[in-house]
């Protein structure tokens, strides 16, 4: 059902909604395209023209200054027009235009493509399934349930280390529960054929049925982390603290943060990896973060490329046509 | 006026009736069957056709008062006839609450004044359905309530619910429970289980509705109240309430139709249309509650309709208002019950005519002579498909769309006037 919407009738990327329901040919597409964009931000010119006369609206319904900041980035570079429409602050959201009145607007202005990020699960299906035919539409992160880019740009720092996903072990921790960054690893991961995914975290952060994801699960993180050729850490968000989810920050830093003594538990060569922005103390030690197996910052750089590769598959512009377009 | 409802099966499950003949009709009321010298002001030809009670709904919205761009007792009623009910309750929560006598005269006027069904208003156990002070159900009772409850507020306060209990046993009123604990559903949109976990929605654990069936049973106990559970959704739920019946307390529980067809899986990628209270759980809890409905645990099948505006249902998955439009589908997917094996015939129609009627106490869902005339007559073999634009509600909110119904109404009679001729 999600792949339906996602794909064109000839399988080609339309949409870029969630990673569920998309093979390994796509995904592997996504990866491979991407590398040539890789170093496109190290020439001196830091544009290709493949979207030239495209035009992106990034509507941003929740704040968010690196995703919206890299989204931007990606466009740009391919040459497109860009438009921030930030609405969470925006007058719109404040007078109560319904989410449809909006679309429909920014369709009078012949936008291309939507970059959505929304705090509810399912928006950017929702967007999708409204659009005009011609426009593109791609999920920034949409409340719990996905954030497709995040974790294709993670799967690409993955194999740049690591070369194949099928020998790899690999463990994400901490809040499982509300992380969209998360439900799209685990999708990726298992698509893209990891030998092992595991989940660690206390119960109040695991969803009971995680394990129909196909993910094995651990409450302690010792045992978690053991031979594990990746650590994934997940944003602990300031408001779980409270309640009853958890005690405290300084517990949990305790029991699930990454230390370098827990980390000398998995593989030698293992990397170390977050989606930002990290709560330093609280999910992952600083020795960690800025340590030599921390490929945080890369990932950073990373995201751009895959954008870049998502945003002009889904507009119908492949890398390696660059000349003709152009 | 003299009605002869003429060769038709007549199944009337409260005589154990089911065989073919006539069914004679004089001023408003049943005068017999076969009667030879019965001389009719019309005929209706029911050949091929099955001859029953008008149908119970103990649970349908009319959204009037209050909202009436989703639906009126004007229109609602007029699906109510089309789908072969001619009697519906309606919960507390219209706007304003049902709390008060005038309120209910409200209601009562309008339907006497526009309604093509029967209405039943049932009044809320505590002030604005708040939860803290009971209400003046003497007041409401003489008014027409014909049962209290705090429709799907639960209430969270157990002594307030003792007491509302105690009070509403002693003036011999029926309540009807919507279990659900509210801390464990709180934010919850769906059943928690392997969808929520994968669609990133909050989920509402099969327990919110167990803990409040076994500490709502607890009370209804102690307080010696008559009382029904409205709309079971999970397998534990039905365990408790069957426990409770073989320990002689004088429980009883429907299902809503949905839940006897769709699960958790239905909510597929984000299908607004499949967001309902309480949600739709898994195939397990579906089979116990068509097991629950076979042997007798479950009296009784309602539509839980719930009509909306498009708009309510045209947003991402969280924003969108929980319900199904159900008054049409009601009595199509209760007989495919009967095609699945699950009920015999005259037991499916006895959970739409005597299971509810008894629940409530209602004088209704009988073609007993004397009885009043609430007739339903209907085609069993008549197939149609749900289309929206078909629809008499107000509400084109259902997940049954595109599905292929058998069994469709032709005629509906309320107190022997034709309400419906289809």
């Amino acid at each position: 059902m999600g792949d339906k919407l996602q794909l064109d009738p000839q399988g080609r990327l339309r949409h870029f909604l969630t990673i569920e329901g998309l093979g390994r040919g796509v995904l592997t597409e996504i990866l491979d395209n991407a590398e040539p964009f890789a170093g496109v931000g190290g020439q001196g010119v830091k544009k290709v023209p493949l979207l030239r006369g495209k035009t992106i609206a990034n509507l941003f319904f929740e704040s968010s200054t690196r995703t919206r900041t890299t989204f931007e980035l990606a466009a740009k570079r391919l040459s497109a027009d860009v438009l921030n429409i930030n609405i969470a602050t925006s007058a719109s959201a404040t007078k109560g235009e319904s989410l449809l009145d909006m679309l429909r607007n920014l369709e009078a202005m012949h936008c291309d493509m939507f970059v959505v990020r929304h705090a509810e699960s399912g928006a950017a299906h929702f967007i999708a399934t409204h659009v005009a035919p011609h426009v593109s539409v791609i999920n920034a992160g949409d409340g719990r349930h996905a954030h497709p880019t995040q974790a294709m740009l993670d799967m690409f720092t993955i194999r740049r280390h690591k070369g194949e996903f099928h020998n790899l072990r690999v463990a994400i921790v901490g809040d499982i529960m509300h992380s969209r960054v998360a439900r799209s690893q685990i999708h990726a991961l298992t698509t893209l054929g990891a030998a092992e995914v595991r989940v660690i975290g206390p119960k109040t952060l695991i969803p009971p049925a995680v394990g129909t994801l196909g993910v094995h699960v651990f409450h302690d993180m010792r045992e978690g982390l053991r031979d594990v050729d990746v650590v994934i850490m997940l944003r602990l968000q300031r408001e779980r603290m409270a309640g009853s989810l958890l005690p405290s920050a300084q517990e949990y830093f305790q029991l699930y943060g990454l230390t370098q003594k827990k980390l000398a538990l998995a593989d030698p060569n293992a990397i170390v990896m977050h989606p930002g922005p990290i709560n330093r103390g609280v999910e992952i030690a600083s020795e960690v973060a800025d340590g030599p197996q921390s490929v945080i910052l890369e990932q950073v750089s990373n995201g751009i490329a895959v954008r870049m590769a998502v945003m002009s598959m889904a507009l119908g512009r492949q890398p390696g046509r660059t000349e003709e377009e152009a | 006026m003299r009605i002869v409802i003429r060769g038709g099966r007549l199944v009337d499950p409260a005589n154990g009736v089911d065989r073919s003949g006539d069914l004679c009709i004089a001023d408003g009321r049943i005068a017999g069957f076969d009667l030879a010298d019965f001389p009719a002001d019309h005929t209706i030809d029911a050949t091929g056709r099955i001859v029953c009670p008008g149908l119970i709904d103990l649970r349908a919205h009319t959204r009037e008062p209050g909202q009436e761009y989703k639906g009126t007792i004007a229109s609602e009623t007029r699906a109510a006839a089309a789908g072969g009910i001619t009697t519906l309750c309606l919960p507390p929560d219209t706007a304003p609450v049902i709390d008060s006598p005038a309120v209910v005269d409200l209601v009562n006027r309008i339907a006497d004044e526009k309604g093509r069904a029967r209405l039943h208003v049932i009044g809320a156990l505590t002030q604005g359905l708040q939860g803290e002070q009971i209400t003046e159900m003497h007041a409401l009772k003489e008014a027409g309530c014909i049962a209290m409850s705090n429709a799907k507020q639960p209430l969270a306060n157990t002594l307030v619910l003792r007491r509302s209990l105690e009070y509403a046993a002693s003036l011999g009123l029926p309540i009807v429970l919507h279990a659900e604990d509210p801390w464990l559903a709180a934010g919850g949109l769906i059943h928690e289980g392997m969808v929520s976990t994968r669609l990133g929605l909050p989920g509402i654990p099969a327990c919110a509705e167990t803990i409040a069936v076994g500490r709502d049973l607890l009370l209804v106990e102690q307080a010696g109240v008559r009382a029904h559970f409205g709309q079971l959704s999970t397998a534990a739920s039905v365990e408790l309430i069957a426990e409770a019946q073989a320990r002689g307390i004088p429980v009883t529980a429907d299902v809503a139709i949905h839940q006897l067809y769709l699960t958790e899986l239905d909510v597929g990628h984000f299908n607004a249309l499949c967001h309902v209270r309480p949600p739709l759980r898994m195939q397990r809890d579906l089979e116990a509650l068509r097991a629950a409905l076979a042997d007798g645990v479950i009296s009784a099948v309602c539509s839980d309709h719930a009509p909306h505006d498009a708009d309510a249902k045209l947003a991402p998955f969280p924003a969108t208002e929980p319900g199904i439009s159900g008054l049409e589908t009601l009595l199509p997917l209760t007989l495919r019950l009967v095609d699945e094996g699950v009920l015999p015939l005259s037991e499916a129609i006895g959970k739409l005519t005597t299971g509810p009627a008894k629940a409530l106490g209602l004088d209704a869902g009988t073609l007993s002579v004397g009885a009043v005339a609430d007739v339903c007559v209907f085609d069993p073999e008549a197939c149609w498909t749900v289309d929206a634009d078909r629809l008499q509600s107000r509400g084109k909110n259902t997940p049954f769309i595109g599905w292929e119904m058998k069994g469709r109404v032709t005629h509906t009679l309320l107190e022997g006037d034709l309400v419906y001729e289809g």
